[in-house]
């Protein structure tokens, strides 16, 4: 076996496709609810009976067309979507004493044939007056660039990384969606006459200046920084690499080194790719330390499933306090210092706060860290745009539009929601694209108004 | 246990199930297998003077991702040799002398034809002859099957030339593609017949290759009408035995055909009159097997209704089909949303809105446009991932019924996927009751 199908067998995906028969009996299971509360549950409210039946009758096609319509990542949203908490979850199905429908796989099913297909989206309208930027290639902006593109607006895309697609390219678990699909996606956006502009160099006074000049509105589809550091001693050692960074490199380089044993930090949905990840990479041991206990995780609980049933470790109540190496001379981490927690009484927000223990602290031997304690606010690079009002590190926008404090910037996804789904990310994008068309429309009314004064 | 023996036009079988002439009693090891596996009789495939058939035969209408639900045959009578179907007659009779054993014969309009091939089936040892009056495809085109059947005249005459020589009962099977099947089953009585069968399959095109063009079935890139058959086509039989076992001009006993797939189907052709049952296309889906549970099931039934022979129930439902004119003007039955079993699917409410007379509602929304609307606008603003609560819709899904608007019409307690959640309740219209026939009356009165 060569690496890439060694690599490609250890991360298959966790739901295969359906077969054309299965999509079919499941398609015919849809009790196709008026008002559904699958539609209703989904951020970015796709017609979800509406595309079931048309895979029921034999129009795949107009399925994917329905989906598309809705939601322009619907490939990768069918894959990354955590639909026991949307759609699936919302279904009434589970009321009928029975499974829900998988309305996800079907999603992936009309999508699949749509790319298989060679199908194409209808050609934007009629250009229309009005340039918009969108920095960041992710999920929100791509959204976002397409709604408009779709209109006639002229879009731009900026992002400082070399591949499109943002944390759906390098961030999401391989066996979930692979890279080549998200950049599918890319290409469907690319195909209606979006630009992209990669491994471009974003901020700095002069380059904002002439990004304000060059265009009208700015969408800010940036997400949010780096994974936060865990602030103790030993977290420069070479055998610490943070979630985020390690999913990107083994997604990018089809494989990665990882240790033995392997210590994860955190209890989020990164966490749980970051070690399902160091498992299928060939660690031994994978263990996950969280500073509450089991019911706080915030992890969905599918993907706790996951994990435990791949055979991840988890240390409920444990804080890492210290990073060892194996001696002076010798870098390589030994061990993970770490504290046992309690739970205090809840705080403001009905949370109970962690706290240490004292005289509990214990050595877990391990030749690997993987901090995944949450991304970082973008604060820096923000503040950089004028008058963009910020509140606990992420854009402040109108809810109904997306507009920020700066009426010509508006903004979407994480760096707005402080990190949700590629899905939340996507109707966030849309959302701002239609409050940004209304504006080109409004200034292309008023222009004509000045012109036959 | 119900005692299921049969007696029907003189014909006895242990019980009322046999297999009606078609592919499944095609041959002597067929009918052998089928009466091992339970049936109580078996109408043989109609014999005559051997056929060629086509290849490529049937075509089916599938139904949301079920298979069959009608079933659409091209196919002629047997394409064996008489003897050959006469001597495997013989060998099963003997074998199994408490089933009943019926030759369906289809030959040529003449008279000496006629004669023949009933001498030659009852002296094989059959029970009783079956005349085939009722194919629609290929043998009408050669002045047979419902070529007859469709002329009161012929299919008198043909009767009465095999009741001049027969010894045992004969049966004509009616074909449904006529005006009136009474007129035909009236000129069989005439003729001498001893008892029906109803219905033979109905004229059909099942649907039409969307790649080739070709309706189906594809012979050779060309088609031609078949006879439809399955549960699709159970309400068109019923009506007609319905009608036949109404009708005191025709007074002879049926043997109920038509889209009998399980006891419960057998069990409404009986309450409808009929003596015997049977069935072709459910053992062509599924063999010979489902033969134990329509025994089984018609059994446990009639334990349960304290019936303990067919006859204690045969008919019973005729009484009560009447002509509209004679149905209670002043019937009232009103529509009841049962919310602890409602799903929230809303079924029932756009079926009303758009399908019947709007008088089932959602709470806050004056039609359905607004609700999908008022419901966009409310999951936007939501934060996207809601804890979903999987055991009780939400109140605000569960519709209700304006009973003072609610005609009674059934719709959406036939659309309600939930068992018994909708019900339609009798309610007191404060009238007394008044048919359409005596409202004219009293109009007319001075």
């Amino acid at each position: 076996m060569t690496n890439e199908q060694q690599f490609a067998a250890s991360f298959a995906e966790i739901h295969p496709p359906l077969g054309r028969r299965e999509a079919l009996v499941e398609a015919n299971r849809c009790l196709y609810c008026f008002d559904a509360p699958c539609s209703n549950a989904c951020p970015t409210h796709i017609d979800v009976p509406g595309f079931i039946k048309k895979i029921a009758s034999g129009n795949p096609g107009g399925s994917a067309m329905t989906i598309l319509n809705a939601n322009i990542l619907g490939l990768s949203c069918a894959r990354v979507c955590p639909v026991d908490v949307l759609c699936e979850g919302a279904c009434v199905m589970h009321r009928y004493n029975q499974r829900p429908i998988e309305i996800g796989r079907l999603q992936r099913h009309a999508m699949d044939y749509f790319y298989a297909a060679g199908r194409r989206l209808p050609p934007a309208a009629a250009a229309k007056p009005g340039r918009v930027v969108c920095i960041g290639a992710g999920p929100a902006s791509l959204a976002c660039a397409a709604t408009l593109r779709q209109r006639g607006f002229a879009v731009t895309i900026f992002d400082s990384r070399p591949l499109a697609g943002g944390l759906n390219t390098y961030g999401v678990a391989e066996y979930k969606l692979r890279p080549s699909d998200s950049l599918l996606e890319v290409e469907l956006v690319r195909s209606l006459g979006v630009e992209f502009r990669l491994s471009a160099e974003i901020g700095g006074e002069l380059r904002i200046k002439e990004m304000e000049e060059q265009f009208d509105i700015v969408f800010l589809g940036v997400g949010l920084g780096r994974t936060q550091p865990l602030g103790i001693p030993g977290e420069g050692l070479p055998g610490v690499v943070d979630a985020l960074r390690f999913i990107a490199d083994y997604k990018m380089h089809r494989g990665a080194l990882v240790g033995r044993r392997v210590v994860v930090v955190g209890g989020g949905n990164t966490a749980i790719d970051a070690a399902t990840a160091a498992l299928r990479l060939g660690a031994e041991e994978v263990h996950t330390l969280y500073r509450r206990s089991e019911t706080e995780m915030p992890a969905f609980e599918f993907e706790y499933d996951l994990a435990k049933r791949e055979g991840v470790r988890f240390h409920w109540l444990t804080q890492p306090v210290a990073i060892h190496a194996a001696t002076k001379d010798n870098a390589a981490v030994e061990s993970v210092e770490c504290v046992r927690m309690d739970l205090g009484p809840p705080d403001r927000r009905g949370r109970r706060q962690p706290q240490q223990v004292p005289g509990s602290n214990f050595r877990l031997p391990c030749d690997m860290v993987i901090p995944s304690i949450g991304q970082s606010r973008l604060l820096d690079f923000l503040s950089q745009f004028r008058d963009i009002r910020l509140a606990g590190g992420v854009v402040v926008v109108d809810p109904a539009t997306g507009q920020t404090s700066n009426p010509r910037y508006f903004a979407g996804g994480d760096c707005v929601n402080g990190g949700r789904e590629v899905v939340d990310a996507v109707a966030e994008g849309k959302r701002a694209a239609a409050g940004i068309a209304c504006i080109l429309a409004a200034k292309a009314e008023a222009m004509l108004e000045d012109m036959h004064g | 246990m119900a005692d299921l023996t049969t007696r029907f036009a003189g014909i006895e079988s242990p019980n009322p199930f046999w297999l009606a002439s078609g592919p499944p009693s095609n041959c002597g090891d067929q009918v052998q297998r089928a009466f091992d596996a339970g049936w109580g009789g078996a109408v043989w495939k109609t014999i005559g003077e051997p056929i060629v058939n086509v290849s490529s035969r049937y075509s089916s209408v599938d139904w949301n991702g079920l298979r069959m639900m009608g079933l659409n045959n091209i196919e002629l009578i047997t394409d064996r040799p008489i003897e050959t179907n006469l001597r495997e007659i013989s060998e099963v009779k003997k074998r199994y002398p408490k089933h009943a054993v019926i030759a369906s014969l289809m030959v040529e309009s003449r008279r000496e034809a006629w004669h023949a091939i009933v001498r030659r089936t009852e002296d094989a040892g059959a029970d009783g002859l079956e005349l085939n009056f009722g194919c629609p495809h290929g043998m009408s085109e050669r002045g047979m099957g419902s070529a007859v059947g469709q002329v009161p005249e012929y299919a008198k005459l043909i009767t009465e030339w095999v009741k001049e020589i027969a010894r045992t009962p004969v049966l004509v099977k009616l074909t449904p593609n006529v005006s009136d099947i009474r007129t035909i089953a009236r000129a069989a009585k005439l003729g001498g017949a001893d008892g029906l069968s109803a219905i033979n399959t109905l004229n059909s095109i099942t649907g039409v290759d969307l790649d080739a063009f070709t309706p189906r079935p594809d012979v050779g890139g060309q088609s031609s009408h078949g006879g439809y058959c399955g549960p699709a086509v159970k309400p068109i039989a019923l009506h007609m035995v319905q009608q036949l076992a109404g009708d005191p001009e025709c007074g002879l006993p049926v043997s109920g055909i038509g889209g009998i797939s399980s006891w419960r189907e057998a069990a409404e052709f009986l309450l409808l009159g009929c003596h015997s049952l049977q069935v072709c296309t459910a053992v062509m889906h599924y063999g010979y097997r489902i033969v134990e549970d329509m025994i089984e099931g018609l059994s446990n039934w009639m334990d349960e209704k304290g019936f303990r022979t067919l006859d204690d129930f045969r008919g019973l439902s005729l009484a009560r089909v009447t002509e509209w004119k004679n149905l209670d003007l002043n019937y009232k039955i009103v529509a009841r949303i049962h919310p602890e079993l409602c799903i929230g699917c809303g079924l029932c409410y756009i079926a009303c809105w758009d399908g019947a007379h709007q008088c089932i509602h959602i709470e806050g929304a004056s039609t359905p446009e607004r609700l999908l609307a008022e419901s966009r606008a409310r999951s936007a603003q939501t934060p996207a991932v809601v804890a979903v609560d999987t055991a009780h819709t939400p109140l605000a899904r569960i519709p209700k019924v304006d009973e003072r608007e609610c005609v009674g019409c059934n719709l959406c307690w036939l659309v309600c996927p939930v068992e018994r959640c909708i019900t339609m309740d009798r309610v007191d219209s404060g009238q007394a009751a008044e048919s359409w026939a005596q409202r004219s009356e009293h109009a007319a009165e001075p």
